[in-house]
């Protein structure tokens, strides 16, 4: 591929990639805060397992920043 | 760092050169050069990390007493979180034999990550890839060789058909199954830690160097002034995502170890 095209193509594979993760770490972090506001008591719990789910849903994200750097 | 060194030769006559991204994650060999066992900065780093984890822990638990010393009180917070608030509450009592092995994921990740932001360091040794994957792997073993012990050979088995499924649909859980349990979760894991350090280590690279190239630039100043202010907010950006990643990667180590603890039913 030409550089310039290259260039474009991994600003979107990361730009796009970026979507998705955010809206999903978004509704997460917020249902998150929800229940800890409801119940205090299960916070713990709550944060633990919010942290989880972030770990999962951020390294979708993360697979299109590796990939932005793998395209030539 | 070629590249950073040149941007600041040339920064006022030749502004803002973002370096190759290899140059800054690749060093030349200091030591053993040519051999299997060449010794680079990421390596002295590693060593040096391992060190200071072991020098510390040493240090806190020399002459543990029932009323603990400031150094002992900090290492005690520590393993007690870990043990309280990982181990214990994703594998249950069953998780006290692996504290010591999740307090030295956490603190060998951690300090590689803290090397990020520390003066003449710059470096996170955890944005190589061999560390990550190494990290990986080595959980992968964990939880596989513990599935093996406490389940048998059924380990995989139970994997591969988990309960409480409608026959049919076995023709597409089964491989999804696999497929994540053996080769997705050690590879999340290596590119979570090393895509977030090399993400951090070329923002911090980015800003510096556009303090470097704009600040004393006459007309550019702005824009290095903009960069100066938030240099040090970016730095306790990455502090905190150093922190976090440890956090992490021993939480979801705890949870691999504790999924092959017991079969699901």
């Amino acid at each position: 591929m030409e550089g310039d095209i290259a260039a474009i193509g991994k600003g979107l594979v990361f730009g796009l990639g970026a979507i998705g993760p955010g809206i999903g770490i978004g509704y997460l972090v917020g249902k998150a805060i929800e229940a800890m506001a409801r119940q205090p008591e299960a916070a713990g719990m709550v944060r633990t397992t919010m942290f989880l789910g972030i770990a999962f849903v951020e390294a979708l994200a993360l697979f299109g920043f590796v990939l932005s750097f793998i395209i030539q | 760092m070629t590249g950073v060194l040149a941007a600041t030769e040339h920064g006022i006559n030749d502004p803002f050169v973002v370096p190759p991204v290899l140059e800054l994650f690749e060093f030349p060999a200091i030591f053993f050069e040519g051999t299997p066992f060449a010794i680079n900065r990421t390596v002295l780093i590693v060593l040096f990390a391992t060190l200071l984890a072991m020098a510390l822990m040493a240090f806190a638990f020399r002459s543990p007493k029932v009323v603990p010393g400031k150094a002992q009180a900090a290492a005690e917070g520590l393993v007690g979180f870990i043990r309280e608030q990982i181990a214990v509450q994703v594998m249950g009592p069953e998780g006290l034999p692996w504290v010591p092995f999740l307090t030295t994921i956490f603190l060998f990740v951690w300090i590689n990550n803290i090397f990020e932001v520390v003066p003449l360091v710059n470096f996170p040794a955890t944005s190589r890839m061999a560390i990550p994957a190494f990290l990986a792997g080595l959980i992968w073993l964990a939880f596989f060789i513990t599935g093996l012990v406490k389940q048998g050979p059924r380990y995989i088995w139970n994997v591969a058909f988990p309960p409480g499924v409608p026959w049919p649909i076995y023709i597409l859980v089964t491989p999804i199954e696999l497929v994540s349990t053996f080769i997705v979760r050690p590879l999340t894991l290596a590119v979570r830690l090393f895509a977030n350090l090399v993400a951090g280590h070329i923002i911090l690279t980015i800003i510096f160097l556009t303090i470097q190239a704009f600040l004393f630039s006459g007309s550019g100043t702005p824009v290095g002034l903009v960069a100066l202010a938030a240099a040090p907010l970016l730095i306790g950006f990455e502090l905190v995502v150093g922190v976090l990643q440890a956090y992490i990667m021993t939480i979801l180590a705890a949870v691999y170890i504790g999924s092959s603890l017991h079969a699901e039913h």
